[in-house]
């Protein structure tokens, strides 16, 4: 996952985030919020993994599997792009 | 980096397309821009009818003087300008309007003699950049531009019937989006009465895009530079909204338009990300867009930095816009006395101090 481009990514505590590049404004959750903030700091998917296990008391496949989810639509909205 | 400071200047700057509403010209936006870089000189407005809004608006323009159309020709805008400076020497003119800017071009020597300068292309580079030059102009420099076909009878329309949709568009003002060749034949006739011939029909390119604001130089380099993304559209195809963006690849893109034209003076590109990733270039408009008050919000008062060139000072390249900055139209009503459209209806000019 890189994160150079995430780190362009304008946020705020409500949950709104701006692409400068694109000019798209997106909405998040604050679990989503969370995950970018921690993509933007150049954590690893395992490490985000650690933090979810921890904060909302569930297993660490239902975390991979959602999140999963997360970074595929994250790569439709070309917000993340996968390590070649 | 820094802006325009106009406070110390003590002349009088010309704006022309003082009319907002659903279709705005820039000179209103121009204006604001100029007086928010402290100036407090005279402003003029030079207007096409008594019916542009800005006329209306307190403490915009001092006087107001209207203009004979450009169609008029060369003699009846020089005989105008006369009068005009007899009664209040102009120093600078800004035309904001697509239809002039080849006039102000053609008459720079005559007005220069008037003592009016200006900050424009030249006519070869401002020819290129015409709607009908460019996809045979930009393609072999680098530049992508949609397929473009021009056309002069509607045979030409239905014999495309395999490739809408299509854009169609006026030499000068207007496009459509058809989508099938019934909605094609509808919009060449539109434009054709209202335009002429001949029209251009061009491939759509799906992708999103962006409007750029330049003021470019002249020896190919670029003064200041803001790209925004549409907010809000109106029917009329009109961005009542947008927001700066930041993007390096659209940049660089349009340092090479300007770079192969040598513009000077201020600009607007359209430009089209496709969603090949490709660039396309699909208009560039010589004169500053109604929107250019974003650049100023975004912190680069271009339409100062243009005052300020064409008085030949000396410009450095403005400061980078802050990316994220907004703006949102909001139509108000102004209210006068009948008296002052009466004026302008019959005088053709009003003093307003």
């Amino acid at each position: 996952m890189k994160s150079d481009y995430m780190a362009q990514l304008a946020m705020n505590d409500n949950g709104f985030i701006f692409d400068p590049n694109s000019g798209y404004s997106y909405t998040s959750n604050e679990t989503g919020l969370l995950v970018l903030r921690a993509l933007q700091q150049g954590k690893s998917e395992d490490e985000i993994i650690r933090e979810l296990v921890e904060l909302y008391e569930v297993t660490q496949d239902q975390v991979r599997s959602d999140l999963d989810h997360y970074f595929l639509m994250l790569e439709a909205y070309k917000l993340v792009k996968t390590d070649e | 980096m820094n802006n325009p400071d106009l406070s110390g200047l003590d002349i009088t700057i010309a704006v022309t397309g003082l009319k907002t509403g659903d279709n705005p010209q820039p000179g209103v936006p121009v204006i604001r821009s100029i007086r928010a870089a402290g100036f407090t000189g005279k402003i003029i407005g030079l207007v096409y009818d008594s019916m542009e809004s800005g006329i209306y608006v307190d403490g915009l323009v001092d006087e107001v003087y209207q203009m004979p159309y450009p169609s008029a020709g060369a003699e009846a805008f020089m005989s105008r300008m006369h009068y005009i400076t007899e009664k209040s020497h102009i120093d600078v003119i800004i035309p904001t309007l697509d239809a002039e800017v080849i006039l102000y071009i053609r008459l720079q020597e005559e007005l220069q003699a008037l003592g009016i300068k200006t900050f424009l292309p030249t006519e070869s580079c401002f020819l290129l950049r015409d709607k009908t030059k460019l996809a045979s102009f930009f393609p072999p420099k680098g530049i992508a531009v949609p397929e473009t076909d021009l056309v002069s009878d509607v045979t030409q329309v239905i014999s495309s019937r395999e490739q809408f949709p299509l854009m169609i568009k006026g030499r000068y003002y207007e496009a459509f989006k058809a989508n099938t060749v019934d909605e094609g034949i509808k919009y060449f006739y539109d434009i054709q009465s209202r335009w002429g011939l001949p029209i251009i029909l061009q491939k759509l390119v799906p992708g999103d895009e962006y409007n750029i604001v330049i003021v470019g130089s002249g020896d190919g380099g670029i003064l200041g530079m803001v790209a925004q993304k549409k907010l809000v559209i109106t029917d009329k195809g009109k961005g009542f909204g947008g927001v700066v963006v930041k993007n390096a690849e659209l940049e660089e893109f349009a340092r090479k338009v300007i770079g192969i034209l040598k513009w000077q003076g201020p600009c607007e590109l359209e430009v089209m990300r496709g969603y090949d990733g490709v660039y396309y270039l699909i208009e560039i408009n010589p004169r500053f867009p109604a929107w250019v008050r974003l650049a100023e919000g975004a912190g680069q008062n271009q339409p100062a930095a243009v005052v300020r060139r064409a008085l030949g000072l000396e410009q450095e390249p403005l400061p980078e816009p802050k990316s994220g900055t907004m703006f949102i139209r909001h139509a108000e009503d102004v209210i006068a006395d009948i008296s002052t459209m009466g004026e302008v209806s019959a005088r053709s000019e009003l003093i307003r101090r």
